[in-house]
């Protein structure tokens, strides 16, 4: 497909993030990237499809490249749009501390980088404080500073933390 | 108001997205009842407010099951198949597991959301069919070497899969949107042998109970 995150594991070559998560989920099982619920597993998935589905391939570099420079800020931020106000709508019944309750899922995972992609979209996060906080509590976490874009071996000087 | 307990599934017959679900719940022998959602009458019905309840980001399928509602097609599989394991839609070996993750989501995300019916509102009606075209080629590009890989006589061996609930329905938006399928033998090959199988019939758009008179089998 010619995208990332491609991820050479346990001699196989995975792509497409959710799929590389569910496996490295049922590989290396603990902490627990997804509940043990049923009920709340597909909330999260739901979630995270949401966005790994419903907003971030709209809005992607392939994509803005089709729609033309001078269209490209106001179609991501209309995509952007729809999908958080469907989000926050959504988060509203299932957060807790995090996207889904109270433990950090692949819900979560999905939902910093797109905050990400949002601001640097420009788009106004006013409307959504639910996905806000939820943002915020999560990039307090060490694991979501490691892996942070400013912080990438291929980080340019002039965006490194 | 009719109290029912049957699973109730809010579908559009030619949603391509609704198919997955309808492939799954065929497969698992669960019977439920559908609501239509046209995507096209009254300006779409998928903006009703009493839909946006249901189903923020406004799309079908939504899925009413065991006392919760589930969006997005593969959240919706991946619940039935924790819930009702028999027959498998995923194999129990991890790796096999991400090879059919890996195809679905190629599709669910690399290819269907880019030609879905409010992206192509926005590209504009003399854009539609190339822009449809050019998404479709560049996914089924991928998609046909992925396959050569992985395929049986299915997209993962010689079981369907979720992955297989995926290409049935892409298949058939690329032939509406005039797609030349010769380049992707394995696909092809694959989607036909799928469409022998009933639950790909009895779930076909052409056979839904909204499906318009001039387009019912």
């Amino acid at each position: 497909m010619k995208q990332v995150p491609t991820l050479k594991i346990d001699g196989i070559t995975i792509s497409q993030s959710l799929a590389i998560i569910e496996f490295l989920e049922e590989t290396r099982p603990t902490p627990r990237l997804l509940p043990k619920d049923p009920k709340k597993r597909a909330q999260v998935r739901m979630i995270s499809d949401t966005i790994a589905s419903g907003i971030q391939p709209l809005q992607n570099l392939s994509v803005l490249k089709q729609v033309g420079q001078e269209n490209q800020l106001a179609w991501a931020q209309k995509v952007i749009h729809t999908g958080f106000d469907a989000l926050e709508q959504i988060l509203r019944s299932t957060a807790g501390k995090y996207c889904v309750g109270d433990e950090v899922s692949m819900a979560d995972l999905c939902l910093v980088p797109q905050v990400a992609n949002a601001e640097r979209f420009k788009v106004d996060l006013t409307p959504y404080p639910t996905i806000s906080r939820i943002n915020k509590t999560l990039l307090a976490l060490e694991a979501f500073q490691v892996s942070h874009p400013c912080r990438q071996p291929d980080t340019p000087p002039e965006l490194r933390a | 108001m009719t109290e029912s307990s049957k699973p109730i599934l809010y579908s559009y017959f030619r949603s391509s997205c609704s198919w997955r679900v309808r492939i799954a719940l065929a497969l698992k022998s669960i019977d439920y009842e559908t609501i239509p959602v046209n995507l096209i009458k009254d300006q779409g019905q998928q903006f009703s407010e009493e839909f946006q309840a249901l189903n923020p980001m406004k799309q079908v399928p939504t899925l009413k099951i065991d006392g919760i509602t589930i969006s997005q097609s593969l959240a919706i599989i991946e619940f039935l198949e924790e819930t009702r394991p028999t027959p498998r839609l995923l194999p129990k070996d991890p790796k096999k597991r991400a090879q059919v993750r890996m195809i679905s989501d190629t599709i669910a995300s690399g290819i269907q959301p880019l030609q879905n019916l409010s992206v192509l509102k926005q590209v504009g009606q003399e854009n539609q069919l190339a822009w449809a075209q050019k998404v479709i080629h560049t996914g089924f590009d991928a998609l046909e070497q992925i396959l050569r890989s992985t395929a049986g006589k299915y997209c993962v061996g010689d079981e369907v899969s979720m992955a297989d609930l995926c290409l049935v329905p892409q298949v058939a938006n690329a032939e509406r949107f005039k797609v030349d399928l010769t380049p992707y033998p394995t696909i092809s090959r694959i989607n036909k042998t799928l469409l022998a199988l009933e639950a790909f019939q009895v779930s076909h758009p052409c056979r839904q109970p909204d499906t318009p008179p001039e387009l019912r089998a």
